[in-house]
Order: structure tokens, then sequence, then C-alpha cells
């Protein structure tokens, strides 16, 4: 007997992953803006991702609205709990979306898009790892809905989750560059992910001790014999992909970074997999409590199972389009 | 105020943001679609550039219609978490399928829609153009759907735990009773829409010359549609009404300020002001029977009033009355416009007429503020539930704060305003520029030319 509710707890979580490393390279970008002159690095590093931003942000909508239909109760407790940040998460991605086309329809305001831009960026970064780090410190759920107050998110825990996604998608954004790009910007690009990866390690660390201090059950599933032989693997796996994304950047390798990243974006998502299994809300709710029956989950499995590998089929093909370095006057 | 007011001020004012968008959108895809298939047919120029023209426009337009939209699927989770807890497993799949099929489509094919002229061939990127077209239909087949089950519910089971829960059959959820009439009826609006605002960039620029070959094409093109479809919405927006008769009388009720009862025959009241206090309609211009003979084609057919509906059911019955006067005088007034246009053609005069495009100016935001009306007459007639009969607005909400949402309100409304306020001044300012014959890349001038993207299109000036 399958269990369809794994089946879709699976693919909400591929749908995050797929948002989290698309869109985190999109937002890395916008967070890098600042460092980045007007007029040629600026227009390269925007015309890289402008014909891909839009199908990156889908996995977000596909996220949000999967969630609704195959766990409704998820959904319906995470949104109240999580309200200030996913509202001034969407704000922040109206602005960056429209910075796109606004940037290029006005010259004299283009300062101003490109801050919008940047805040965008930015602010949704910090609102997603603000989210995250709430959702693991734990948030109070009475019957079927959120009990807490309106400033439960806020906590030094979450705010060191905000900081690690900066240097987190600041440096898949910088990595992009340096395989997108070529002269002075990829230069930049380089010094730009190397700070970020020593950023992002450093947040790794804490978030990981702090992490094992939340809750009984993470310092458990991470630390008690003989499960620990498993759960090592992740840390030293990351340190292992850490060595080599360093050398790859000293041998100023273009595509191979880019991909390093991914792979310590993977093993960060793994570890927090392990912390948080079988549950949707972590500690209070799993899967199996929030999810939607199964004529509904049936419904969507046909849906998702012929239509998931039809849209990786074309936006790879999308990619490809677009594949090569871009100059400053868009693909050629 | 408490926090259910302003979360409902907040979710309307978002929603009608975002409507906007893609009732413009839905409809300029599928002109971008004519316009290419026209030029790779015949090979003339004027679509070429006509395409080039409005694809700026629509670029503009779809960025902000997928960054509104993002915040709407969002906002049923911060807003109304109790509604999607309950309806989330038969809304849900829905939505679920919406991203699926349409959103990603749209999504996946618009960067090679915009920028990939020059990189696949024209055949496929005529195909991407597609893709976008369809996509943006699916989408509001989807999400009509949802809305149309909120509407008319059916083929529902209520779960132990209270949820709404599927039955045996999707179809019946799916083609729910409102949602063929509400699908015609709303996709057929967004292309008005987009039929009155092209034609009102054609008559503006035919004022100025009419012998512009582009202003000329579009002006054409957005008034034969004006003359077919008005008069097949008008019959359609009829069928919907009566379809809206058997399954939610109460928003017919109110739409027609019919507090009373007519056992005998219910008069039409033409103008007049609801006053729900009171359960009646002051100064009244009223035609007899009229009514029944609309909503029963008999003029002497009973109507029920408001006055079967407890006082605690009933929609707030002024702003459903007077927006769906709003959205039938424009609807009748897109067809008088739509016949006129079929005279000047038959006398030759349809270039020639300044004040036939001086009407057709002035009837530029027509659709947008019939499809408002419309979906003001259907959501607010539709009060108090949020799942018709059985799902109170008030049960629906989420146990939000006022002050969150006061302040999550007041932030909506400044980026909102400030973005697409924005936006909505590049569009008029694109659409202030004559269509001319540069404007082209799709018939292999280079890409930097047409002033999509690279920077240098606009440091050496916009095409003017
Ligand atoms: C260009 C836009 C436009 C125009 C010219 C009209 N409508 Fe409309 N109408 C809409 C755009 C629209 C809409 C925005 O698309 C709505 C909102 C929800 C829906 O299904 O369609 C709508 C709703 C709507 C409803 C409410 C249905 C319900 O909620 O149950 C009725 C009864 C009508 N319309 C009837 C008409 C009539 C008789 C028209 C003829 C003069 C008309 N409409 C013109
Ligand atoms: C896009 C065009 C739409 C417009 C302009 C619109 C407008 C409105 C308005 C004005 C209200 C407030 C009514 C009131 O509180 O008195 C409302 C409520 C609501 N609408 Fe719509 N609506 C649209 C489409 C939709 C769709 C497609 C859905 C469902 C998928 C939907 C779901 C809701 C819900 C859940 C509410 C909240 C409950 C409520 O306050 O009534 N709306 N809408
Ligand atoms: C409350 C109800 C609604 C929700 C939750 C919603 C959700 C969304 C979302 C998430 C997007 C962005 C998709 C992307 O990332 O590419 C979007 C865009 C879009 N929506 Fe909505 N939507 C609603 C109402 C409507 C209605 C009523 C229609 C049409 C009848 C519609 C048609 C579209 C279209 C065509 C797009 C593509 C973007 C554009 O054309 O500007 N939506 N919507």
């Amino acid at each position: 007997m399958i269990d369809l509710t794994v089946i879709w707890a699976l693919i909400i979580g591929f749908a995050i992953v797929a948002y989290v490393v698309m869109d985190g390279f999109d937002l890395g970008i916008g967070i890098l803006f600042p460092g980045l002159d007007v007029g040629p690095e600026r227009d390269t590093a925007m015309n890289s991702i402008a014909p891909v931003w839009d199908g990156n942000e889908t996995w977000l909508v596909l996220g949000g609205g999967g969630l609704l239909a195959a766990f409704p109760l998820a959904y319906s407790i995470i949104l109240p709990a999580l309200y200030a940040p996913i509202i001034a998460m969407l704000l922040a991605l109206v602005l960056r979306g429209v910075a796109f086309e606004f940037r290029w329809r006005d010259p004299r305001h283009r300062a101003f898009w490109d801050r919008a831009f940047h805040t965008g960026s930015l602010v949704a970064t910090v609102a997603q790892g603000i989210a995250l780090g709430a959702l693991l410190q734990g948030i109070r759920v009475e019957g079927r809905a959120y009990a807490g107050g309106w400033w439960d998110w806020l906590t030094p825990f979450s705010l060191l989750t905000g900081a690690g996604m900066v240097a987190g998608y600041a440096l898949l954004g910088s990595c992009w560059l340096v395989w997108k790009t070529e002269g002075s910007l990829q230069d930049k690009a380089y010094a730009r992910a190397r700070a970020a990866a020593v950023l992002l390690l450093a947040a790794l660390g804490a978030v990981s001790i702090a992490t094992l201090g939340l809750e009984a059950k993470y310092h458990q599933r991470w630390l008690a014999f003989p499960g620990i032989l498993a759960t090592a693997q992740v840390p030293l796996a990351t340190g292992v992909v850490s060595v080599l994304f360093f050398r790859a950047l000293a041998a100023r390798r273009e595509a191979l970074p880019f991909f390093l990243a991914l792979a310590l974006f993977g093993l960060a998502i793994t570890g927090l997999g392990i912390s948080i299994w079988p549950d949707v809300i972590p500690t209070r709710v799993t899967i199996w409590e929030a999810a939607a029956p199964e004529r509904s989950q049936w419904f969507m499995l046909v849906g998702a199972g012929v239509m998931v590998p039809i849209i990786l089929a074309y936006t790879g093909w999308a990619y490809w389009v677009f594949r090569g370095k871009v100059g400053h006057e868009g693909y050629h | 105020m408490d926090a259910l007011i302003l979360a409902r001020a907040q979710f309307a004012f978002t929603v009608s943001f975002h409507f906007l968008l893609p009732a413009f959108s839905i409809g300029l895809a599928s002109y971008l679609a004519v316009l290419e298939g026209l030029w790779l047919r015949t090979g003339r120029g004027v679509y070429a550039n006509l395409y080039r023209y409005w694809l700026k426009i629509f670029a503009v337009v779809f960025a902000m219609g997928v960054v509104s939209g993002l915040v709407m699927s969002y906002e049923f989770g911060t807003n109304w978490s109790v509604f999607s807890d309950k309806a989330g497993p038969v809304i849900g799949p829905l939505m679920a399928y919406e991203v699926l099929t349409a959103f990603f489509l749209e999504a996946g094919f618009l960067g090679v829609m915009l920028f990939g002229i020059n990189k696949v061939g024209k055949g496929l990127h005529f195909v991407a153009t597609l893709a976008v077209a369809v996509g943006t239909f699916i989408s509001a087949f989807w999400i009509l759907s949802v809305n149309s089950w909120m509407q008319t519910p059916v083929g529902y089971e209520i779960g132990a735990n209270g949820q709404f829960l599927p039955g045996s059959s999707w179809t019946a959820i799916i083609f729910n009773p409102s949602f063929p009439y509400r699908l015609v009826h709303t996709v057929i609006a967004a292309y008005l829409t987009t039929a009155f605002a092209v034609g009102a960039v054609g008559a503006w620029h035919l004022l100025k010359d009419r012998a512009n070959p582009g202003a000329r094409t579009m002006f054409s093109m957005a008034m034969w549609m004006a003359a077919i479809v008005a008069p097949i919405q008008i019959a359609a927006g009829d069928a919907h009404g009566l379809n809206t008769l058997e399954h939610q009388p109460a928003k017919v009720m109110a739409m027609e300020g019919h507090f009373q009862s007519h056992p005998h025959g219910a008069p039409l009241i033409l103008f007049g002001w609801p006053d729900q206090a009171a359960q009646t309609v002051r100064g009244t211009i009223e035609i007899p029977k009229a009514s029944s003979l609309i909503l029963k084609h008999d003029p002497d057919a009973a109507l029920m009033g408001l006055d079967t509906i407890p006082g605690a059911d009933q929609p707030p019955v002024a702003i459903v009355f007077w927006a769906f006067r709003i959205m039938v005088g424009l609807g009748f007034a897109m067809a008088g416009l739509g016949l006129w246009t079929l005279i000047a053609r038959l006398r030759g005069r349809l270039y020639d007429s300044p004040l036939l495009h001086r009407a057709a100016l002035a009837m530029g935001p027509a659709g947008f503020i019939a499809v408002l009306a419309g979906w003001t007459v259907t959501e607010v007639g539709r009060q108090p539930f949020t799942v018709y009969g059985l799902l109170r607005t008030a049960d629906s909400a989420a146990p939000l704060a006022a002050p969150a949402v006061a302040a999550s309100l007041a932030a909506f409304a400044v980026v909102y305003f400030t973005v697409f306020g924005a936006g909505f001044w590049y569009v008029v300012k694109l659409m202030g520029h004559a269509p001319h014959a540069g404007e082209s890349g799709l018939d292999g001038a280079p890409i930097r030319t047409a002033g999509i993207t690279p920077a240098p299109a606009l440091t050496e000036g916009e095409p003017a």
C-alpha cells in the first residue's frame, strides 16, 4: 500500500527546494545589486535572469497552492502564524518582480527601481529565512488553529536563520553570475561568492547548534546512537563539498561553483528534513494529521504525475534557449 | 474597526487590483497570438510592428499580473485560514491544477516570447506566444471553477472534522452549475476589455494621424471584436443572470432591487435608491412587469423578493444594485459603439470620423470598469457567505488581531498604489507612442531596436 501522504510531502518538499534554489539565485542577484556598477554590470546581471525569474517564482506558487491542496490544515495554521513575515515577503516580491520591467521603461527613475529590486530581494529573503526559523522553533497550536501572538515569530533564532538565508541566496546569485557573465562582473562575482560561502557556512554551523537546543526531538534525532552514524554524514559531506567549492573558485572554474553551491543547499535541506520529519508543523502537526482526504490526493497526483515532467521538460528547454554567456544587451 | 472588516477590505482591494491585470493580459495574449499568426501568414510588416508595439505593453501588464496573483494565492491562508482549512480539500486541488497546467506554461514560455525572438525560429516563437495565450485561458478556467464552486457548491461531503470533502466525482465539482456561465461571461469580458483598450489607442493615434497604418489596423481589428462580441456578451450575461436566479435568488433580488415579492409580475427598476434599513427602493423609475419578462420570459410570472430572505442572510443591496447597473449600462454602450463602427464601415468612414474616434477613446476604460462592477455584483451579492449557504464570511476569517491586519492593509495600499500607479503610467506612456514601421524585431531586425529589455534601446532613445 503506497502512502499518498508521504508522496505529497515529498512533492511539496520538491517544490520548495526547487523554489529555494531557482528563485534563490534571482534573489541573490538582487541582494548583490548595490555592489554592482550602474550601467553594463547591473544590466547584464538583470538580463541574466530576466527570461527565467517568472518561471522560478512559480515554484513558490506551487509550494503555497500545493500546501493548501495537500495539507490544508498546515496551510491554515502556518500562514496566520507567520502573518507579518509572509505579508512582508509578498510585498517585497511585488517590488522586485515589477522592477524587472520598470527599470527599462523609465530611465529617469531607474535608480528608484534598482533600489526597489534590491530592497525587495533582500526583504523577501530575510522574510523567508525568518519564516523557516519561526517554524523550526515551534508555533502554538490549539485545536485546528494558530493560538500564538503576532510577534511570536521574532526571536534571535529566527533572525539568525534570516541572516543565513541572505548569505545563502547571495552565494547562489554570485555563483550564477560567475557562470553566466564575463569580465569585471565575473571577477566581482568570484569575490562575492567566496565571502558569501564563508558567511553561509558560519550561519549553517550556528543554526545547526542552536537547533539542537530548541526541542528534545531535534537533539534526539541528531545525536542518539546509532542514528548519529547516519546523521553525522551530513556535516561531513558539507565539509567535503565546501573544500571542493573553495578549490573550484580558486581554479576559476565557471559552472562548477554553482553546482557545488546547489549541493550545499541540498545538504542543508537534508539536514532540515532529518530534524522535522514526519511533521509538517515541527513537533506539533504530522503530515498525516494535516493531510487532505485521499480523493483530493489522488486527483492531484494524476495531475502532478503528468504535468511535473512536462513542466521540467519545457523549463529545461527555456533555460537551454538562453544558455551561454549573457551580454549587457541581452542574450546573443 | 474589527479584524473581519479589515481582512475583507484587504482581500477586496488586492483581488480587484489583481483582476484588472488578467482581464487585460488574457485578451492581450490572444491578440498578440492573432497578430503574430497574421504576420506569419501574410508577411505584412504592419502586423509585426503591432506585435512589437503591444508586446512591450503586455510585458509590463503581465509582470504586474503575476506579482499581484502571487499575493492572492497566500492571502487565502493569511486572511481566510478557517475557510482554507474547511474548503481546502475541494478547492485546493483545483488551484493546484491551475499552477500545474497554467502558471508554469505561461511563465515557462514568457521568457522565450519576450526575449527569444532571435534565439528560436519564427515557428517556435509563435508556439511560445500561443502557449502563453493558452496558459492565460487555462488559468481563467481553473480559478473561475474555484470561484464558481464557492458560489454554487455541489459534489461535496461534510467530514467529521467539519471540512468540505470531495464527493465521488471531480467533474461535478469542476463543472458546478454556475461555472460554464461564469467562464464564458468572464473570458468574453477579458476580450472586450482588451478590445476597447486597443481600440482607444488606435482611435487616439487616428485622431492625430488618420493615415498611420498601425493605428488603422488596430482600430479596425478592435472594433470588429467590439461589434461582434459585445452583443454576445449581453446574451451571455442574460443567461448568467437566469442561472443565478436559479441558484442564488437573493443575489438577483439585490441586483433588481426587489425588496417586496411580486406575485403578479415584477417591475424592472431602472434607477432608484435602495434603502436596506427600510427595505425599500426610493425614487424609482420603473417599467411595469419588465423584470418578470426578462427573468421568467412571462410578464405575469411571480418573482419573490428579499422579504422572503431573513435579514441576516441578505446581501448589501445598494452596492449590488448600483454595480449591476454600471456593468449593464457599459455593456449596452459597448454594443452601441460596435454598431456605430459597423455603420461607419458601411459608409467607408471608419478612419475619418473624429467623433467616432473620440467616442472610442472615451470608452477605453469601459471594460475595466465593467469587469470590476461585475465582480462586485458577484462577490458582494453572495454575502454573507463565502461558500454559498454553507459557510459564512464571518466564520471564514483567520484569527487575526485587528492591528496586524490594519498595518498590512496600509502597507498593501502604499505599495500597490506606488507600484501599479507607476505601471499604469508606463503603460499609458507606451500607448502614447504612435505605432510605426521601425517597431519590428520579428522580421529580422536586431532585437535591441525593439526596446523590450536591452538598455541601449533606451539610452539611444525609445523609438517614437
Ligand atoms: C466587459 C465586461 C462585462 C460586461 C460588458 C458585462 N459583464 Fe456581466 N460580469 C462581468 C463582466 C461584464 C464579469 C466581471 O466577468 C462577471 C463577474 C463574475 C462573472 O461571472 O462575470 C460579471 C457578472 C455578471 C452577473 C453576476 C452573475 C453571478 O454572480 O451570479 C450577471 C447577472 C451579469 N454579469 C449580467 C450581465 C448583463 C446582463 C450584461 C449586459 C449588458 C453584462 N453582464 C455585461
Ligand atoms: C478577480 C476578480 C474578483 C474581484 C474583483 C473580487 C471582488 C471581491 C470583493 C469586492 C469581495 C468582498 C465582498 C465583501 O466582503 O462584501 C470579495 C470577497 C471574496 N472573494 Fe472575490 N473577487 C474576485 C475573484 C475571486 C475569485 C476568483 C475567488 C476565488 C477563487 C474569490 C474569492 C473571494 C473570497 C474568498 C472572498 C472573501 C470573503 C468575502 O469577503 O466575501 N474572489 N471578492
Ligand atoms: C482570488 C483568486 C485568485 C488567485 C488566488 C490568483 C492567483 C494567481 C497567481 C498566484 C498568479 C501568478 C502566477 C505566476 O506566478 O505566473 C496569477 C496570475 C494570473 N491570474 Fe490570478 N488569481 C486569482 C484570480 C484570478 C481570476 C479571477 C482570473 C481570471 C479570470 C485570473 C487569471 C490570471 C492570469 C491570466 C494570470 C497570469 C498573469 C497575468 O495574466 O497577468 N486570476 N493569479
